[in-house]
């Protein structure tokens, strides 16, 4: 894990921040879309071991409905959005206007499929133009890839880059929240961002930050 | 006295070996390939879960063994042989290397669990174990769970169920 041993506190907490604006603005996107009050939680930037990705998202075994898009430009990297069925159920319903879509009753429903795959390309879209304003580096996103399936099997392909590198991935993860007073303590959309090993480096020199080598 | 039979989890490149009446369980097995070896007359098996096809892809010291098809079996092999299985009875059973998303214009890393399936099958081709039955491919994920008593694998797919080979 070399290329973590010159990341340092002070390094999370610029990725932090990062993770904050990216999320700030994907917020506010969802809120726009949705009409309703979104609010987002402080991310957690973390340097944890592959398994513990999986279990930031629910477990390996976790069927998730997630959108996943890799970032191309100065600096490369994978970004996940990752909602619970029934969260994902929900926007499709309100995107669609049908109130009681549920995949195991349309799993083919390919209009209810292309909503969500459309919600995420929106979400990340406007999480990753705000890093890109934030850093004044060039990032785009490629056409999103949605998948509903378990966590394990979906993020691990995230990880493959890294994977070259280290056992460690360093996560920034975002939780949106909505204001719900029917499910109070819905579990809500996560974010993952994983910038490739060596974005770390043209992220931090983008900020202003020196790395030692 | 008798013995609960334990789940022994596997985690994503990572290897572990069980004994009857214990059993072996990897999750979410997406483009990685879970490769297990036993030996069922001496009721023990190991098995891998395997992210890439090749060491050479490493670009860090030390080597996780496990993590690459070339170097987890050998690995896997010797750790089978020195808790009690005999070369000669070893066989193989694998599952996963899917593909996950389909995206256009894509680089290597795109195919990665096809050329993981490959990897796989080559090294146990060049080590002689046979290999009784597989399942791969498609865009699924996959659990996967092996008993050493019957030699069986049980996996279950988000969509289609489960099954046995």
């Amino acid at each position: 894990m070399t290329f973590l041993k010159s990341i340092s506190d002070v390094h999370l907490d610029i990725l932090k921040e990062v993770g904050n604006i990216g999320a700030g603005h994907a917020a506010t996107a969802l809120s726009t879309l949705l009409n309703t009050k979104i609010d987002m939680r402080v991310p957690r930037v973390r340097v944890v071991s592959f398994d513990e990705v999986m279990e930031l998202a629910g477990g390996a075994d976790n069927v998730v409905a997630s959108v996943f898009l890799r970032i191309e430009g100065d600096a490369p990297g994978s970004m996940f959005f990752i909602l619970p069925l029934p969260q994902a159920e929900k926007y499709i319903g309100q995107l669609i206007k049908k109130q009681s879509f549920t995949f195991a009753e349309e799993q083919e429903n390919e209009l209810a499929l292309s909503a969500l795959q459309e919600l995420g390309n929106i979400l990340s879209g406007s999480y990753l133009s705000s890093l890109s304003d934030f850093t004044q580096l060039s990032l785009y996103p490629s056409v999103p890839a949605l998948s509903i399936d378990m966590v394990g099997a979906v993020i691990s392909f995230g990880l493959l880059e890294l994977s070259q590198v280290s056992d460690y991935a360093i996560v920034i993860d975002t939780a949106l929240d909505e204001e719900d007073t029917q499910m109070p303590d819905s579990v809500n959309g996560h974010f993952f961002l994983l910038p490739d090993p060596d974005s770390f480096h043209t992220i931090f020199s983008a900020l202003g930050v020196k790395v030692d080598a | 006295m008798h013995k609960t039979a334990e789940i022994i989890k596997v985690g994503i490149a990572d290897m572990n070996i069980v004994k009857v009446p214990d059993l072996i369980r990897t999750t979410g097995l997406g483009s990685c390939v879970g490769v297990v070896l036993y030996d069922q007359t001496r009721e023990i098996a190991g098995m891998a879960h395997i992210m890439l096809p090749d060491s050479s892809l490493s670009r860090t010291e030390p080597l996780n063994k496990a993590k690459f098809a070339n170097t987890a079996i050998k690995e896997l092999l010797e750790a089978l042989i020195r808790a009690g299985a005999r070369p000669s009875g070893i066989k193989a059973k694998l599952a996963g290397g899917a593909q996950m998303f389909q995206f256009s214009g894509s680089s290597d890393m795109m195919r990665i669990g096809p050329r993981n399936v490959e990897a796989v099958l080559q090294e146990l081709r060049e080590l002689r174990i046979p290999v009784i039955s597989s399942d791969v491919g498609g865009n699924s994920g996959r659990t996967i769970e092996f008993d050493p008593k019957t030699g069986l694998m049980q996996i279950r797919t988000v969509n289609k169920g489960n099954s046995e080979i």
